[in-house]
């Protein structure tokens, strides 16, 4: 529960009050309050220094050291006084977390001890404010980044394979660190040795050599030796398919291996060999073939699964994408710009280069990143002067956005953890309010348990209660005993609705049911689906089974198997007939509500719309249990 | 600036200068919006910070509060400590007080009846809770007699405040506290759950079938039922 939401239950438990006139039946006796209500002022002395505050304060969150009698361990009687032997400054933050709600990380003290001091009062870190959340947070992850390299740097060792691995999870794991085995780590070096080997070839080959004996053009290395070059490349695209092959069988989701980024590049790889030795030696082919041979310079990247540096490369221009793209944009639009005005200054001349306003692009493209190779030049006064703009205009346009897109990046960057801490953070919070909310519920459903298993004696349901939970769970046995309606837990009702059918019955149940099914009228969870379960029954029914008192039930024809009475007795290991007792008024009103059963006609269709039939089922209810959960034939 | 040639400007006239005074500086509009824009926002939108900060409340005085409720001193100055903690500015709006009841309701709805709650205490209609209607109310429900406590419960029934229970204003409470049970209950709460329970209550109570309920055959309802008599006792030791 929140902070100061103890102080306003005594109002609540006040404006129940209101419900009094109201209520279908009687309520429930108030928890007794034996503790003095009277608040009086503790002292609590942390190393000397002596605080002293309301006992009520503490009393706010019960749950803590503090708020729950674990601090009586801490009384000294001879100076009438808790004593703690702790640090003072920490605690004076801890005390005014009681006393404001909201707990704030000091600046200056260290991150661990802080910690300690609020494991060591039971306080958990999560109540820090949103002033002071940011802040803990990045302390402590810097910290434990610190701690992490510190191990990092004295293990060289990573973790120890799990036990009874298989050789495809161990082979997986080979290739992801090869620092993990001699054998990896030897092929690590070998494929990394012939990318380079295959790279350095496909450069020399291009290279000229001296001509062969008996003749005079130079040709390049690669013709002069042609089958040496073959070979090597054969080679390094054998290693490379082999890798390929190995990989995809060890990888744990062949899918999504074969859609990575590293893996379309060592396809891209390979494949213009392949193809080259598919494809037959034909001239009008060959030029499209000797474009494939291009992509061979792919393997290159293949380096980037041996170095870090050129993924975080890649990654930085992934996630600059945006600023580049506005960049290119940019650019494009001064070079149309510009290409137009210099075709039409320089359109006269005679002789001029600038043929075309696609020509001009060249001439602006040079000029504009200031590179100027003169192989096209303006003649004209005009297209001089259009010229000279365009290459200061150039400087500009491309140094403005180079700035931009670094201090975007380091802000994008910035924020991206940013928004994920706090993505992460807003999860937290909700999962923690979520909980919290379950944790009284849970809390109210226990008690109720207990409550009724052991009715007469109060003592063994005090357990670990404090006061305020005795309080509140009074408080809402009062709101269910006003509405005469009960609360449960999400599992059990949907396990309800999931199993109800007709005939569940136990036999410990129908003596319960004798008693209440008659005079309730109360009607049953999802009587909708009841009724369509019915309906759908009816046309595949087989076996009718009347229950004990329950006679109007005979007409509807139900089947029965062992399952549910299984799931019944898994869900109360206690064999408590509560849960059942309630299922049974909801059963045998789910029934009575359906207008026309009709009797023996298995091929009954589905009966008319549920308009007429009073009680409509509210949608908000129904939309949950829709019917991918029902399950005719199982039953 | 320096006047033109009475002669008018002529050709062999000198061309004269126009002087860049402050006062023909200022007609440029280009420099008016360059001022325009550097200058500062209005006040305006920091005095209304301003004014929030300064709403607060300070209740009476304490023999005063003793006087009008049938708290003890030491049970008033402990209501107060709590309320002053979660309202420092001594005043609770409606939004707060919703929130705040929704707390002890997690699997429901709660906002509607503490909307009609929150409308029963708040007594002088001025949209906020302060401590003396807090603990008026408080005082009633508490200590007050059984007749006070009938009569309050009317007064949260009657959302218009007319003296008369209407069915419409009957099923809009039942509405809304069938809507705290939440979702998750056994046996689930169906769609005329409230409205029967409607009919129950105006059949307990409407003695002459007009149709509202009044005050008079409320409370005489209520005293003749010895149910509702003797759980009116329950919550007198809540503080």
């Amino acid at each position: 529960m929140a902070a100061g939401v103890a102080t306003w239950l005594p109002f609540a438990r006040a404006a129940a009050v209101g419900w009094l006139p109201l209520a279908k039946k009687t309520m429930p006796k108030p928890p007794v309050d034996n503790s003095s209500r009277s608040d009086e002022i503790l002292y609590v002395n942390v190393s000397g220094v002596r605080f002293q505050t309301w006992k009520n304060t503490l009393d706010r969150y019960p749950d803590t050291l503090l708020g729950s009698s674990e601090k009586e361990f801490f009384y000294n009687e001879d100076t009438q006084e808790y004593f703690f032997d702790r640090d003072p400054e920490m605690f004076r933050h801890i005390l005014n977390f009681y006393r404001t709600g909201k707990l704030h990380y000091p600046r200056h003290e260290c991150i661990q001890a802080f910690d300690e001091e609020l494991a060591f009062y039971g306080i958990v870190p999560e109540i820090i404010g949103d002033c002071c959340m940011e802040e803990y947070r990045d302390r402590k992850k810097e910290n434990q980044e610190r701690l992490a390299e510190d191990t990092e740097a004295n293990e060289a060792m990573d973790a120890p394979l799990p036990p009874h691995s298989t050789s495809r999870e161990r082979l997986w794991r080979a290739f992801e660190n090869p620092h993990t085995s001699t054998m990896a780590l030897v092929f690590y070096y070998v494929t990394g040795f012939f990318i380079a080997v295959s790279v350095i070839a496909n450069v020399v080959e291009t290279v000229p050599c001296r001509p062969p004996k008996g003749s005079v053009k130079e040709l390049p290395c690669g013709e002069k030796y042609q089958l040496a070059f073959f070979c090597m490349d054969t080679a390094c695209v054998l290693i490379f398919t082999f890798e390929y092959l190995m990989r995809l069988f060890a990888a744990p989701s062949r899918c999504k291996f074969m859609r990575s980024v590293m893996s379309v590049i060592d396809v891209v790889a390979i494949m213009p060999y392949y193809i080259g030795l598919v494809m037959p030696e034909n001239e009008d082919v060959s030029g499209a073939f000797v474009t494939l041979r291009v992509f061979r310079v792919f393997r290159i990247f293949k380096f980037s699964r041996h170095s870090q540096g050129l993924r975080i490369l890649g990654y930085t221009l992934k996630s600059c994408a945006s600023e580049l793209g506005f960049l290119l944009f940019s650019l494009t639009m001064a070079i149309i710009i510009f290409a137009t005005v210099m075709f039409y200054a320089e359109k006269g001349t005679k002789g001029s280069t600038f043929t075309s306003i696609p020509a001009s692009f060249w001439y602006t493209i040079v000029t504009m990143t200031t590179l100027g190779y003169g192989d096209m030049v303006p003649n004209t006064i005009a297209g001089k002067i259009f010229g000279s703009i365009c290459s200061l205009s150039g400087v500009l346009v491309i140094a403005l956005p180079v700035p931009v897109i670094v201090s975007n990046f380091s802000r994008i960057y910035h924020q991206n953890q940013r928004a994920d801490k706090m993505r992460a953070q807003q999860k937290v919070r909700l999962a923690r309010i979520r909980m919290a909310k379950k944790g009284t519920t849970n809390a109210f459903l226990q008690y109720k348990e207990d409550r009724d298993r052991d009715s007469d004696s109060t003592a063994l349901c005090v357990k670990n209660k404090s006061a305020f939970e005795h309080q509140h769970h009074h408080l809402l046995h009062c709101l269910e005993k006003t509405t005469n309606h009960e609360f449960t837990d999400e599992m059990t009702y949907s396990e309800l609705c999931m199993t109800e059918s007709v005939g569940f019955r136990t036999s410990r149940s129908t003596s319960l049911s004798s008693q209440q099914g008659a005079q309730n009228n109360s009607t049953g969870c999802c009587p909708r689906r009841a009724r369509r379960r019915a309906a759908m029954r009816l046309a595949n029914s087989t076996v009718s089974v009347s229950r004990g008192s329950v006679q109007e039930l005979d007409t509807l024809h139900v089947k029965t198997t062992s399952i549910p009475p299984q799931t019944r007795s898994s869900l109360n290991a206690q064999a408590d007939d509560l849960k059942l007792n309630c299922g049974e008024q909801d059963f045998t009103a789910a029934i009575i509500s359906i207008p026309t059963p009709p009797a023996n006609t298995p091929d009954e269709s589905l009966p008319p719309s549920p308009a007429p039939i009073p009680g409509i089922l509210r949608n908000t209810r129904a939309t949950a249990y829709t019917h991918d959960t029902v399950k005719i034939s199982s039953l | 600036g320096k006047d033109p040639n009475p002669g008018g400007q002529t050709e062999g006239s000198k061309w004269q200068k126009p002087r860049l005074s402050r006062k023909s500086l200022m007609k440029c509009c280009l420099v008016k919006w360059i001022i325009a824009s550097t200058t500062q926002q209005g006040p305006d939108s920091s005095d209304s910070d301003l004014e929030l900060s300064m709403v607060r409340h300070q209740p009476e005085g304490l023999e005063q509060l003793q006087a009008q409720t049938q708290f003890t001193r030491k049970e008033l100055q402990s209501l107060y400590r709590g309320f002053k903690n979660e309202c420092p500015s001594g005043l609770v709006d409606e939004e707060t007080f919703k929130t705040i009841y929704s707390q002890f309701f997690p699997q429901g709805d709660a906002t509607t009846y503490a909307h009609f709650l929150f409308n029963a205490f708040d007594m002088d209609r001025n949209g906020s809770i302060r401590f003396e209607d807090f603990v008026l109310g408080l005082s009633v429900l508490l200590r007050g007699s059984v007749t006070e406590k009938l009569r309050w419960a009317f007064n949260l029934y009657d959302i218009n405040k007319d003296g008369y229970i209407t069915k419409e204003e009957m099923l809009a409470i039942m509405t809304s506290i069938y809507d705290m049970m939440g979702r998750y209950t056994l046996p689930s709460v169906r769609d005329d759950s409230p409205f029967e329970h409607v009919e129950k209550f105006f059949q307990k109570m409407d003695r002459n079938r007009d149709g509202v309920v009044t005050i008079d055959e409320f409370i005489e309802t209520c005293q003749k039922d010895e149910n509702i008599m003797a759980s009116m006792q329950l919550f007198e030791n809540v503080i």
